[in-house]
């Protein structure tokens, strides 16, 4: 039952990421796209568990952890530069 | 106790971070221990710069008490997000609600802000520190008053009592 | 009884972040797409990690609480992510 329950996460975050991507190209507005990349760093993060369950390992954890870094700063870098126009002031 | 205050000059945040170094570590083992209190410790002096006029708390069970509503408020709030967001569109009264703050402190604030932004219908845009006022977006606006009243009551308030501000 | 459970929590987490994208894909303006990604989303990673965590702790691995550490992470920077997206988005308008 649990393999079938991953199966269908797998599928509905599938779905979810490809709706981020329709976001991310669509725009219209750069916060728009940053928005879009956000929702996509959170999004895998959470494929990246779900395999995690499914192999029962718990080195896809690791790797949970820093997409969830990487998209915050990514995030807080994005929004940055259009509030500055500058990344490092 | 002065000796203890002085190696350890924020108790609260160095028992955070010793915990958060723990639950990555995934042991409690003597050696683990040791390095996180060191790490603790560490970061904390390295980082007190920015830790200048941090508020005080003074009631840690109401902490508890609001932090147990944001959780139930944040599960209400994804059923409302979620209903609202299969729902018909146009019927959405979607707008920006100016919020009169009590708090005088911008460390305070952002905490409201965040959670707000956590919370039904809600997402905090802005904090004016001129005019002490919270932008917040709503998704779906029955009553701008009894909203701001509700922020008011039941975040806000018990955040001032927590932090004494 | 367990895996039901999890099998539960890891569909709820699913449809909450399937939820919180079709938010970001469908609704009118930037403001009121802010909505769905930080609020559905973040619970939909959220609900996840708790089945990772119940998982692991059922098939013998012991109580895991790192995975806890991510939830914490998400839960803080949601919203501040949130706050300054919403910023950027006030300035490019304007």
């Amino acid at each position: 039952m649990l393999s079938f329950a991953i199966a269908a996460a797998t599928v509905m975050f599938g779905i979810a990421i490809a709706l981020n991507l329709y976001r991310l190209a669509r725009g219209p507005s750069r916060a728009d796209r940053i928005l879009a990349l956000d929702t996509l760093a959170i999004n895998s993060i959470a494929l990246v568990m779900l395999r995690g369950i499914a192999t029962e390992s718990a080195v896809y954890f690791d790797a949970a952890l820093v997409i969830a870094m990487m998209g915050f700063v990514g995030t807080a870098a994005l929004c940055k530069f259009i509030l500055s126009g500058d990344v490092i002031e | 106790m002065t000796v203890l205050r002085k190696i350890v000059p924020y108790p609260l945040l160095s028992l955070l971070i010793l915990a958060l170094w723990l639950a990555l570590n995934n042991s409690i083992g003597p050696g683990q221990m040791l390095l996180g209190a060191v790490v603790a410790v560490l970061v904390t002096r390295l980082t007190a710069q920015f830790w200048t006029d941090r508020p005080k708390l003074v009631r840690p069970l109401l902490a508890i008490r609001l932090f147990l509503v944001v959780i139930i408020d944040i599960l209400v709030a994804n059923w409302k997000v979620a209903y609202r967001v299969v729902g018909p569109l146009d019927r959405l009264r979607a707008d920006f609600v100016d919020i009169p703050l009590d708090i005088r402190d911008p460390f305070v604030a952002t905490i409201l802000g965040g959670i707000v932004s956590l919370t039904p219908g809600t997402v905090s845009v802005d904090i004016d520190r001129d005019r002490w006022t919270l932008k917040v977006h709503g998704l779906d606006i029955d009553d701008r008053d009894e909203m701001v009243r509700r922020i008011k009551a039941r975040y806000e308030a018990p955040l001032r009592e927590i932090l004494s501000c | 009884m367990v895996e039901f459970g999890i099998s539960l929590l890891v569909l709820l987490g699913a449809a909450f972040a399937l939820l919180g994208s079709v938010g970001l894909a469908r609704l009118p303006d930037i403001f009121t797409r802010l909505h769905g990604p930080t609020k559905a989303t973040t619970l939909g990673v959220g609900a996840l990690v708790t089945a990772s965590m119940l998982h692991s702790l059922s098939s013998g691995g012991g109580l895991s609480l790192r995975e806890l550490g991510i939830t914490l992470f998400l839960f803080i920077t949601a919203p501040v992510s949130a706050h300054m997206i919403a910023k950027a988005a006030a300035k490019s308008d304007k």
